[in-house]
């Protein structure tokens, strides 16, 4: 049986509609989960967002989905893919509205863009590229520089360089993918990138 | 390095895509959906779909509409026409927009900007101001599908919704919408100026030289064009080109 079977996980605030068609369209077989007791033996979580660091995490945690989720994740080892502000809630901690604890299954912490004089707008909106690591198992078969589509304020200050996947020279360079071990996340939206976008998934997928 | 976006626009009222004239006399332009399947294929960089009657007509946005629309749509979609309340705006996420566009509510109930940034966050707020220049004086901006005049100064409005936490402004122009005779480029500009979040310059597009225009003299951070791609030759991959050799950064 392929190992297809998705849970994109439901706190509230996202646009899952987009992230479950985009799974269908690379032959996976998504279901939403709303609650930790409904996460079923899934053979990949796919952890989307928008929205506030700290709301995230409240909704997270009253729906029981953090524990749901780290048994699958470090208990079982499945692959998880943390998608925009889902990336950033892997970190230890968010700043986003006060110092919030995020998942703490990277080691890393969430800040806000910094301006330079060439990237002076905030929100990052629109494509840019994505330079992968070689290693990089999200990425293979996509060429180094190709653009996806980013729309946020927040990023991901890793505290391990072997867990960036690869960056991203806005704002000075920002980390657009991490993996570590069976956790991966994107700052950009996969699901919006049309072709490289597939293939980020197909990946995943595929580990 | 971040991309220039050619957005395209599509105008629907009653399940057909239209285009008109100053927000007026409209004509019909097809299906949005075949609209959308054809920019999906062309790989456009990204979406503004619009109800243009939602407003007038005190009807809250389609989102069943959207939802099937946005199914197709694996491009950045922003929506707008309508937009009224949180649950407006929560709703059209949910279905699959990535950001949802609020129009006469920016003036009418501005509250709702930093409600809908405070819960779904700054980037998936999108605010068009809608302008008109009467006899060539500065533009002043219009609310109710450009029909009332407001009194307030674009620049000073645009500045009070970055505060207010809006991630993106669009300048539409409605005196130029639909007569290709090139974006408002002063108002663009001035805008550009007073804010950090990016500028969508919007309305009077006949030419990728207008584009241009509206980046380098506008300063503009994306363009947004419909009559030119409806009614004329040009695409938005030639649109492209021009941009490329012209130095601007676009995504190929």
């Amino acid at each position: 049986m392929p190992l297809n079977r998705v849970a994109i996980i439901d706190y509230g605030m996202c646009n899952l509609d987009s992230v479950r068609r985009a799974v269908e369209e690379v032959g996976g077989a998504p279901y939403i989960v709303g609650d930790g007791a409904d996460l079923a033996e899934p053979d990949r979580i796919l952890l989307p967002g928008v929205g506030s660091f700290a709301d995230a995490m409240d909704q997270i945690g009253r729906r029981g989905l953090d524990e749901a989720m780290s048994k699958e994740v470090l208990e079982s080892g499945v692959p998880l893919l943390g998608i925009c502000l889902g990336m950033q809630l892997l970190a230890q901690q968010g700043t986003e509205g006060g110092d919030v604890a995020g998942l703490g299954w990277v080691d890393a912490t969430v800040v806000r863009l910094t301006p330079t004089e060439r990237d002076r707008r905030i929100p990052h909106v629109g494509w840019n590229e994505v330079d992968p690591h070689p290693t990089a198992t999200l990425f293979r078969g996509i060429e180094p520089g190709t653009d996806f589509y980013f729309v946020h304020s927040y990023h991901v200050v890793a505290a391990d360089p072997a867990d960036v996947a690869a960056t991203t020279p806005y704002c000075g360079g920002l980390t657009s993918a991490v993996e570590h071990g069976t956790v991966f996340g994107v700052q950009f939206h996969p699901e919006k990138s049309q072709r490289a976008g597939f293939q980020v998934l197909r990946n995943f997928l595929a580990v | 390095m971040l991309k220039t976006r050619i957005i395209p626009t599509l105008l629907y009222k009653d399940f057909g895509l239209v285009k008109g004239v100053g927000f007026d006399s409209r004509r019909a332009v097809g299906s949005p959906m075949q609209a959308i399947k054809v920019y999906e294929m062309r790989g456009v960089d990204e979406l503004v779909l619009f109800d243009v009657t939602a407003t007038a007509q005190g009807r809250h946005p389609d989102h069943e509409l959207i939802d099937e629309l946005a199914d197709e749509c694996f491009m950045p979609l922003t929506v707008g026409g309508g937009v009224s309340t949180i649950d407006d705006v929560y709703r059209l996420l949910q279905v699959g927009a990535d950001k949802v566009c609020l129009g006469t509510a920016i003036i009418e109930h501005p509250d709702l900007v930093d409600e809908a940034a405070g819960r779904f966050g700054a980037q998936c707020v999108v605010v068009s101001i809608d302008t008109r220049s009467a006899g060539g004086g500065p533009a002043e901006v219009f609310t109710r599908s450009g029909s009332l005049a407001t009194g307030r100064d674009p620049v000073s409005l645009a500045r009070e919704l970055e505060e207010r936490g809006a991630g993106e402004i669009i300048i539409q122009a409605v005196d130029r919408d639909g007569t290709m005779a090139g974006y408002d480029l002063e108002t663009i500009r001035a805008v550009s100026r007073a804010v950090s979040v990016p500028v969508v310059a919007s309305g009077g597009a006949g030419s990728y030289d207008d584009m241009l225009q509206a980046l380098t003299v506008g300063e503009a951070s994306a363009v947004a064009a419909a009559s030119v791609f409806h009614f004329t030759e040009q695409t938005p991959r030639e649109a492209k080109e021009y941009l490329g050799t012209h130095g601007i950064p676009v995504r190929r």
